[in-house]
């Protein structure tokens, strides 16, 4: 067993566990996003975002990939991780209002929505990539991918056509944390 | 390919032994001159550019025709870049060090009567100190030159890199012969720790302490493993890697065994980005040509150890030149990176462990193994050992690439190699490290030019890109420069970097025309904290430092925007106009039929005057006003 602390709390963790898998196996929350017990972590989101200080440097790391370490000081709710949190909820808030989790995750932070507001409003994905790792991990069908990159990222099928290799398990739509997969299955399952 | 190294007759040479190669090299010195002169022609891609072919063409058969004597026709030699690209093509005469600049083929005549015949140098030719006006014949003498101190760079404008027995003239593989010949593995990982050497992509990680870690990593765990050549170099403005890998493939090559024999590796990739054709060229051709004499494949030297190299061209995704990134591509996989530990060096390439450095970084280590750890470890300074190559580019007089110790302040880079800023004004900045470096202030011109010092003001060394700014750029603009270079090639993967650094670029977009106000500037400053902070990879991690580095330093330029409508560079265009000067203006009406948008109106040889609701601020007027009449307000 590992121990460390998590916010000044000695905590005890297996060996190759995450900071969030110990930090959920004893009650501590972390907001999370892109992450889902089903599926191998990811680590877009950065909500999950903790400052470690492991006697040499103090950093961020996202709590969803970051193995347990001992003696490592864990705090979850330090002023730089508040900050990298509200700024993700601000954008996530301005780019994508239509969304009730993101709205509640935001509202919850303090965060409301500024006057930067993007052209896809309605559009509801944050690249999560939550579908996409659900349907190659658990599903096995591998009908969708993330394609192309940056702020042009978007979920796709291949040349963008009805997937044959969808078999409408509806999988995708249960993982998506913002309604996203609403909008798009019906392109996807053609 | 093939055939290069079969006209060469590399094949017949296969060299069987650590002690074969020296008497190979003794071979290829016995057959060579010393005292035949030789003439470069320095074919860089920047001189190729700029005719260079044409010119080494002409100058072959002008020296034909002229029939000089049989012990006096020089060699005409094509080599890689010189580094002064901005005065290419260059053409330097050996052993004399003779040095002409910007020379094209109608030249030739001249340098083949002048020169070869009656023995001057061609005045006109001769490169001319900004500063002084001096004309200077020998390239050692050229100030840029003078002050650098070339280690990686040795060979480059020396050697043809498409010829491996110009190398091995050099010296070049003897450090293999000798790792090969008598060194243990550990020996050799010994010596590249003591040596202190960094990796010189940008991260600056103890190559060492890199490599031991793989080591370890393959004791727990046996089974193949790999070394990586990174040379995806993607800042703008920066050729440093490219110019290694064109001009002196065989010491990327070279170092890259070194460490496999280290490791343990049986194969190694070099990532070179697509758009370095002549480096993919020169580097196919010299691992062609290592094969051939048995440095390279199997059974190298004959001592049993297998070794082979593979090129890998990127598809020009910036985000690639990071380390996991470039693995996931070399896997065939989308280039995007992985949130590390684990490292490379513990699960790498097909989860492997793997050393993957920098071209320059493995350009380093045969002379580290073949001088010593000591003689690196006493160039630069502690913690930064060695030497750095830099591409010095913007507003400054001497562009080019140079190679410097560690520790040599920004300012003597700048105004002795780079002969300072045209105008002699003082620089307003610096900025290094690449595009997400930060700005350095004229005030802080005395930092030393090493890895801490830099990460300590507020920049970073990156992988040596040096951009020189004066008064007439706009700092706000250049951080929203960069920022748009970095939100294009973000890879979208992480939150804080693919839609942080858009909403930088939005912010500082308002800042550009006058808008926003203070607060907004502290809410940049926290945004940039926590992309900085939250990003996944390096290149969210450091995207912030333009932005965070203007602040720190050029806050009132900031506020001059937000304030006082005014930008004090005059770049953005929503805060200038342009007017004419009727007391300089000699009405010679160039504006007026340059103009683009019909705004300049007046009568020959009378003041002209702009109609600012007609003018589109292109500044084409500006350009081309010879008596400077044209005034940006």
């Amino acid at each position: 067993m590992i121990s460390f602390t998590i916010n000044d709390r000695e905590v005890t963790g297996q060996e190759g566990w995450t900071i969030l898998e110990v930090a959920k196996w004893h009650g501590i929350d972390i907001p999370t996003l892109c992450y889902h017990g089903a599926v191998e972590p990811y680590g877009a989101c950065r909500l999950c975002v903790v400052e470690v200080d492991d006697g040499q440097q103090r950093r961020l790391v996202a709590s969803c990939l970051h193995p347990v370490q001992e003696g490592l000081k864990v705090q979850t709710d330090s002023e730089r991780v508040k900050n990298v949190r509200r700024w993700i909820l601000q954008m996530m808030v301005d780019e994508h209002p239509g969304s009730q989790r993101i709205k509640e995750l935001a509202k919850s932070y303090g965060v409301k929505e500024s006057r930067f507001k993007s052209d896809r409003v309605e559009d509801l994905c944050i690249l999560c990539g939550l579908c996409v790792r659900a349907c190659d991990e658990v599903v096995g069908a591998r009908a969708i991918s993330l394609g192309n990159r940056g702020v042009r990222k978007e979920v796709a099928t291949t040349h963008r056509l009805p997937s044959p290799e969808c078999v409408a398990c509806g999988t995708c739509l249960y993982v998506c944390p913002t309604g996203a997969m609403e909008q798009l299955f019906d392109r996807i399952r053609g | 390919m093939r055939q290069i190294s079969t006209a060469l007759k590399l094949d017949e040479n296969r060299l069987a032994s650590p002690a074969a190669l020296a008497a190979y090299r003794e071979s290829i010195l016995a057959e060579r001159d010393p005292n035949r002169p030789i003439i470069i022609v320095c074919h860089g891609t920047g001189c190729l550019a700029t005719n260079s072919p044409k010119v080494a063409d002409t100058l072959r058969r002008a020296i034909a025709a002229a029939g000089l004597q049989a012990q006096v026709v020089p060699e005409i030699k094509t080599t890689g870049c010189h580094g002064f690209c901005s005065r290419g093509p260059l053409v330097i005469f050996h052993p004399t060090g003779l040095f002409y600049q910007r020379v094209q083929p109608e030249d030739v005549e001249e340098i083949v009567q002048t020169t070869l015949l009656e023995g001057k140098p061609v005045e006109r030719l001769l490169y001319v100190d900004p500063n002084t006006g001096e004309h200077i014949v020998h390239d050692h003498d050229i100030p840029f030159y003078k002050y650098q101190q070339r280690l990686v760079l040795r060979n480059i404008g020396k050697i043809d890199p498409a010829d491996i027995r110009d190398t091995i003239a050099a010296g070049g593989y003897q450090s293999l012969a000798k790792v090969l010949a008598g060194m243990t593995p550990e020996e050799v990982i010994a010596v590249v720790e003591t040596s202190g050497l960094r990796g010189r992509g940008g991260g600056g990680f103890l190559a060492g302490r890199k490599w031991r870690l793989a080591v370890e990593n393959v004791r727990k765990s046996p089974g193949p493993v790999y070394v990586v050549g990174n040379g995806d170099e993607g800042d703008p403005g920066a050729f440093m890697d490219r110019t290694l890998m064109e001009g002196d493939p065989h010491a990327v090559l070279e170092g890259m065994i070194i460490g496999a024999y280290a490791l343990g590796a049986q194969q190694g990739y070099i990532y070179v980005r697509l758009e370095y054709p002549l480096a993919v060229r020169h580097l196919s051709v010299a691992i062609e040509q290592a094969r051939a004499l048995g440095l390279l494949g199997q059974n190298i030297l004959g001592t049993g150890f297998d070794f082979d190299i593979k090129i890998n061209r990127g598809a020009g995704a910036f985000v690639c030149g990071e380390e996991t990134a470039l693995i996931a591509s070399l896997e065939g996989r989308v280039g995007e990176p992985k949130t590390r530990p684990p490292y490379p060096a513990e699960k790498g390439l097909w989860n492997r462990p793997t050393i993957i450095n920098n071209v320059e970084t493995w350009g380093n280590v045969p002379q580290i193994i073949e001088k010593g750890a000591d003689w690196f470890a006493g160039m630069g300074v502690p913690h930064s050992t060695g030497t750095k190559i830099f591409s010095l580019v913007g507003k400054v007089n001497n562009v080019g690439l140079v190679e410097v110790p560690m520790g040599i302040t920004l300012g003597r880079i700048v105004e002795e190699i780079g002969g300072g800023v045209p105008g002699r004004d003082e620089f307003k900045a610096v900025q290094t490290g690449g595009p997400s470096g930060g700005c350095i202030p004229w005030e802080l011109k005395d930092t030393p030019v090493d890895f801490d010092s830099l990460t300590r003001v507020g920049s970073m060394m990156g992988s040596g890109g040096m951009i020189v700014m004066d008064k007439r750029d706009c700092m706000v603009d250049v951080a929203k420069y960069f920022l748009e270079f970095l939100m294009d090639e973000s890879c979208g993967k992480c939150v804080p970097c693919r839609m942080g650094l858009e909403r930088m670029h939005a912010m500082l977009g308002e800042f550009t025309m006058g808008k926003g106000s203070l607060e907004d500037l502290d809410e940049l400053h926290s945004l940039a904290e926590g992309i900085k902070d939250g990003s996944l990879c390096a290149l969210g991690g450091t995207a912030p430092n333009p932005v965070l580095s203007t602040i720190r330093y050029f806050r009132d330029e900031y506020e001059a925007h937000i304030l006082h409508k005014t930008c004090p560079g005059k770049v953005c265009r929503e805060l200038i106009t342009y007017a004419i000067n009727s007391e300089l203006c000699n009405g010679c009406t160039l504006c007026a039929r340059e103009c683009p948008a019909g705004a300049i109106t007046g009568v020959k040889k009378k003041p002209h005057e702009i109609n600012s609701s007609l003018c589109i601020k292109c500044g084409v007027c500006f350009e081309v006003c010879k008596p400077e009449a044209v005034e940006i307000l």
